[in-house]
């Protein structure tokens, strides 16, 4: 049991105020944008919670929000089993381990616009890879036509350029796995299902967290790389809830709505990530 | 079995590096070819692309910008954090699971909107267009990324390590530098790599808190689109000089990332 001290907090009190300052001040100002209707610096009005009531019918939103939902489900429930996938088959020793961490690494290294870029050229149909081997094999593939190939241009990109993430946390969460263990499992001639679902899996546990909030939390949030390469479209079906809020805020300039809109964003994934936060944690409470 | 292992593992790696691949191949061709049809590897191969990125003064100090605001921010960010992270894996303290919460929300807050206030903030100080100002900006989902990870790592030391240092007279500070830092050297390399990642890669507040002096190679690449289009080979060859960076930092972390997350409490 960890000692009660709390000279502690000196330690923490670093983190606290510089996180602070970039977390609190521009949180409150954007409070303070959403219960306000500002036409210029000098004149504004109270509005109170008219924002609120107003962005909550508001049908863009419930699209985009489904939408977003859907969306990081079908992230995280390939991303998640692929990584861990990946984790496994990685190479244990030699020259493997050196090499396949680095090209695993690369995709994330990628700057954010230019992974868009990446997939609008290798996703054309006249001179992309893809594209043009998609068509060549007799599907009409076209992402900037098809709503449903965009979205799943989308889902494709992201899963190449996060995978890795999950499979380097859980390659390294799988590596402070003690050798005894598989000797142990070896000797009880245990499958390798049981060596994944009671040896392997139980040890990943706190870097699939990790992995599970981080994917979450991005993948809803997602902007810069759709923006890219689809631009939200074609119609809306890669509009997600990041670019309605862009497109509300700096489109429209309509400060107040779009303050209030990313409140109720905010707190959506406030939500959420506390109850995958609470789940996973719990049992460590009891124990 | 160790066949099948191997297969799943070429097989996405072909999947990742297909687009790499590419990305490559375009850096290396001319804007005609690039348009002009479906080729496998560069038919008429060109460096000009590059010749760009390190002539013209707006790519190179670009590119020299990013790289000093993400040493900044990988410098603060460890050096706040493995303090805070100590004092999460050793007390308990008051409001301690509050705050651990409290640090991994922002990085939940929806940039779009933040970004007005964060130019506000940062123009307010004076800070608006130094690399300081991206540094500290990018602190906001760096830190809390680094005090958990860090947690991990210190929470697989054992704590009699901590108890025998006091008994031999080592006052805290002395202890944490001479003794403990380096038993999580590992977990400060991976620490150090996420940190690096995160902040290289992000590009919304980059551009955000810059604009001439500061501007960071990600913001520069979203200006190729000049009259004649966006200029595809350039952009791409830059998209390559960018990963370089990346690249060196893993090679260097490639140990400490085998070694693992410890079994921290989260």
């Amino acid at each position: 049991m960890k000692p009660y001290n709390n000279k502690a907090w000196w330690l923490v009190l670093p983190v606290f105020v510089l996180v602070a300052f970039s977390a609190i001040i521009p949180m409150m100002t954007v409070v303070n944008y959403s219960v306000q209707d500002i036409f210029d610096p000098s004149t504004r009005y109270f509005v109170g919670t008219e924002w609120y009531r107003e962005i909550l019918s508001d049908p863009r939103l419930h699209d985009s929000l489904v939408r977003q939902f859907i969306y990081s489900f079908c992230v995280l429930a390939i991303e998640i089993p692929l990584g861990i996938i990946v984790a496994l088959s990685m190479p244990r020793r030699g020259l493997g381990v050196p090499v396949s961490l680095i090209l695993l690494a690369l995709p994330l290294l990628v700057p954010w616009n230019v992974v868009g870029t990446i997939w609008q050229i290798i996703g054309r149909e006249d001179i992309g890879l893809y594209g043009s081997l998609l068509n060549g094999l007799g599907v009409d593939y076209n992402y900037a036509s098809s709503p449903r190939d965009a979205w799943i241009t989308v889902l494709i990109m992201d899963v190449w350029h996060w995978t890795s993430l999950v499979a380097l946390l859980c390659y390294s969460g799988l590596r402070s796995i003690p050798d005894v263990y598989y000797q142990a499992a070896r000797i009880d001639r245990a499958s390798s299902w049981a060596v994944f679902r009671y040896i392997q899996l139980p040890k990943l546990k706190n870097v699939l967290l990790i992995a599970v909030m981080l994917r979450f939390m991005d993948s809803f949030m997602i902007y810069t790389e759709p923006f890219v390469l689809t631009g939200g479209g074609p119609g809306t079906a890669t509009t997600f809830l990041s670019q309605t809020l862009t497109q509300m805020a700096l489109g429209q300039f309509d400060l107040g709505r779009a303050a209030a809109f990313s409140l109720i964003y905010f707190l959506i994934i406030l939500l959420v990530t506390w109850v995958f936060y609470t789940a996973m944690t719990h049992n460590d409470d009891k124990g | 079995m160790h066949v099948r292992k191997s297969l799943v593992m070429l097989l996405y790696l072909v999947f990742i590096l297909v687009p790499i691949y590419w990305l490559i191949n375009m850096s290396l061709k001319s804007n005609q070819e690039i348009l002009g049809g479906l080729t496998l590897w560069p038919v008429a191969p060109t460096l000009d692309n590059y010749r760009v990125i390190f002539t013209e003064p707006s790519w190179y100090t670009s590119y020299l910008n990013s790289l000093t605001y993400v040493s900044m921010n990988m410098a603060i960010s460890l050096l706040v954090a493995l303090p805070a992270a100590y004092a999460f894996s050793r007390y308990r303290f008051l409001g301690d699971k509050h705050m651990f919460f409290w640090l991994l929300t922002n990085r939940m807050a929806p940039p779009a909107v933040f970004l007005l206030p964060f130019f506000q903030l940062y123009s307010a100080v004076g800070l608006f267009d130094t690399p300081i100002a991206v540094a500290l900006a990018h602190c906001l989902f760096n830190v809390p990324l680094a005090v958990w990870i860090l947690e991990g790592f210190m929470s697989g030391v054992p704590k009699e390590i901590d108890e025998t240092a006091y008994i031999d007279g080592y006052s805290f500070p002395r202890f944490f530098v001479f003794i403990f830092i380096p038993m999580i050297r590992p977990g400060i390399g991976v620490t150090a790599f996420f940190c690096f990642m995160f902040s290289w890669v992000e590009l919304l507040l980059a551009r955000t808190l810059t604009s001439v002096d500061a501007k960071p190679i990600v913001a520069q690449m979203t200006r190729t689109v000049s009259a004649s289009g966006i200029d595809w080979g350039v952009l791409a060859a830059a998209g390559v000089v960018a990963l370089l960076p990346g690249i060196a930092v893993i090679y260097f972390v490639r140990n400490h990332v085998a070694k693992g997350f410890a079994l921290g409490r989260v």
